[in-house]
């Protein structure tokens, strides 16, 4: 690591660290917003005719489904940047946006079965969407051990972003791929449902309203921790670089 | 630690040797590193045979069940052979620090890719050509069909296409061998579905129509990660 700094701050300077005033009231927000999306979920929406109770997973479910996607994406697009500026702010967005889908798919991956032990009798079965959920999760934690793996930090950042892309692409075609050819038996929450899907069901008003507050809440949540990840991936650098510094002063 | 090497990039005039050349002398230098010490294609050839027999022996499938996994464990065997050829092929550039010789020659980044691609698929189909006839023995299911040979080659080619790329990364990541699965088959799934499926389908005498689209998205993978892998080779090994 370079010991010679040239900017920021003297490390004499006394600086606090509080998250700016827009992260805390985004952080607020988005916890009523949560607060208000599991009443919405358990209370607001009427229960499902047909699959009972248990379809309330759903509201959780397809929204962090939904924000994992989105977080992936924003991956690609910030593998891009870092590739083509080798900015180093890229590449936090990068990896941040990483750890927070992988969390957000976690919820999904583990949330699903749950409903689909009840739906179709069994937890899992290779149907496309499961099969790019899983291949999702298993990319990107793969994504997370190549950078663990490797010691140069652009060495880490170019891989990254490379990684990054290839597995969204591989993601996107194992589920566009694969749905096209063979009838999907999961239902489909948003869109049109396969004719041969089981649990197709028209949304009643209510279900319909507490289905898209979940996915704007989920969006929230992806957004705020984020923002938080990269902050603390800031923070980080910054304790790297003041520890290099006063080691070279000492040294 | 050659960093000054690396910093000096061919003036652009330099690289006159044409790609598809290029490309052809890497994958030559890799053919006849490799007939001389014969290392990766016997390693790469045991494993497939013993992963066969455990095959064989583990599941000790009837009539029917023979048929219907074949194409699965054929693709297995391959893909989990192919990431010990993928592994070698470059590890043994970096461990010998030929990678920086290769990248100081005057030839495109992309030939680089090219003929390790090419290199790996190649051994990859060496190991299908041995693994057929055997399996077809074993399992008494006939690979011997008609387009089978195609989707195999196909397969191949988007795996290598795929995993030379993923191989470039992982070799420099500590423990690279163990990385190298885990980074390349949730990525070569995509590849592995509609080959297996294509291949399972020509097994059990499904007319071609039917598994035309299996084709077409095999193909379609293949073109998506090798323009993918191309686009992207030259961010792996440059510095």
């Amino acid at each position: 690591m370079s010991a010679t700094v040239v900017e920021g701050s003297p490390a004499t300077t006394v600086t606090t660290h509080r998250p700016p005033l827009a992260l805390t009231v985004l952080t607020v927000f988005t916890a009523l917003m949560l607060l208000a999306a599991s009443y919405m979920a358990f209370l607001y929406a009427p229960t499902e005719l047909t699959m009972g109770a248990v379809q309330r997973i759903f509201y959780f479910h397809v929204g962090a489904a939904w924000a994992g996607a989105l977080a992936f994406l924003v991956t690609v697009v910030a593998g891009v940047a870092y590739l083509i500026t080798g900015k180093r702010s890229w590449d936090i967005v990068g990896f941040s946006s990483v750890e927070v889908g992988l969390a957000l798919v976690t919820i999904t991956l583990a949330s699903g079965p749950v409903w689909a032990q009840f739906a179709w009798g069994k937890p899992w079965t290779w149907d496309p969407k499961l099969t790019a959920a899983a291949v999702m999760w298993l990319s990107y934690a793969a994504y997370l051990m190549l950078r663990q793996g490797i010691e140069d930090q652009r060495r880490q950042a170019r891989f990254g972003a490379v990684y990054g892309i290839v597995a969204f692409a591989s993601v996107m075609v194992t589920y566009v791929g694969v749905r096209f050819i063979t009838a999907t038996i999961h239902p489909a929450v948003v869109g049109p449902s396969a004719s041969t899907g089981q649990g197709d069901f028209g949304m009643a008003p209510r279900i319909r309203n507490a289905m898209i507050f979940s996915f704007l809440t989920f969006t929230f949540v992806f957004a705020t921790l984020l923002w938080h990840r990269i902050r603390l991936a800031h923070l980080t650098d910054r304790v790297a670089l003041l520890k290099a510094r006063l080691l070279s002063r000492l040294g | 630690m050659t960093l000054e090497l690396h910093a000096q990039r061919q003036p652009e005039a330099a690289r006159a040797t044409p790609l598809f050349k290029a490309a052809a002398a890497i994958a030559w230098k890799d053919l006849r590193t490799e007939l001389r010490s014969k290392e990766t294609i016997s390693a790469m050839l045991v494993f497939a045979l013993v992963a066969i027999m455990i095959f064989s022996f583990a599941l000790e499938l009837d009539r029917t069940g023979r048929e219907a996994s074949a194409a699965g464990i054929l693709w297995v065997t391959l893909v989990f052979a192919g990431s010990l050829g993928l592994g070698r092929s470059l590890g043994r550039e970096k461990d010998q620090h030929c990678l920086d010789g290769l990248l100081l020659a005057p030839i495109d980044r992309s030939a680089l890719y090219f003929g390790k691609l090419a290199g790996n698929a190649l051994f990859m189909a060496v190991v299908a050509v041995v693994l057929l006839p055997i399996m077809t023995i074993l399992f008494d299911v006939s690979f011997f069909r008609p387009l089978v040979p195609l989707v195999v080659l196909m397969g191949i080619v988007g795996y290598a296409g795929v995993g030379t790329l993923i191989a470039s990364m992982s070799i420099y990541a500590r423990g690279g061998e163990v990385m190298l699965p885990i980074l390349l088959l949730p990525i070569a799934l995509s590849i592995l579905i509609p080959a297996v499926r294509a291949t399972r389908g020509l097994l059990e005498m499904v007319p071609f129509a039917e598994l035309s689209t299996w084709f077409n998205l095999l193909l379609g993978t293949n073109v998506i990660y090798i323009v993918l892998a191309y686009m992207l080779f030259g961010f792996v090994v440059e510095e």
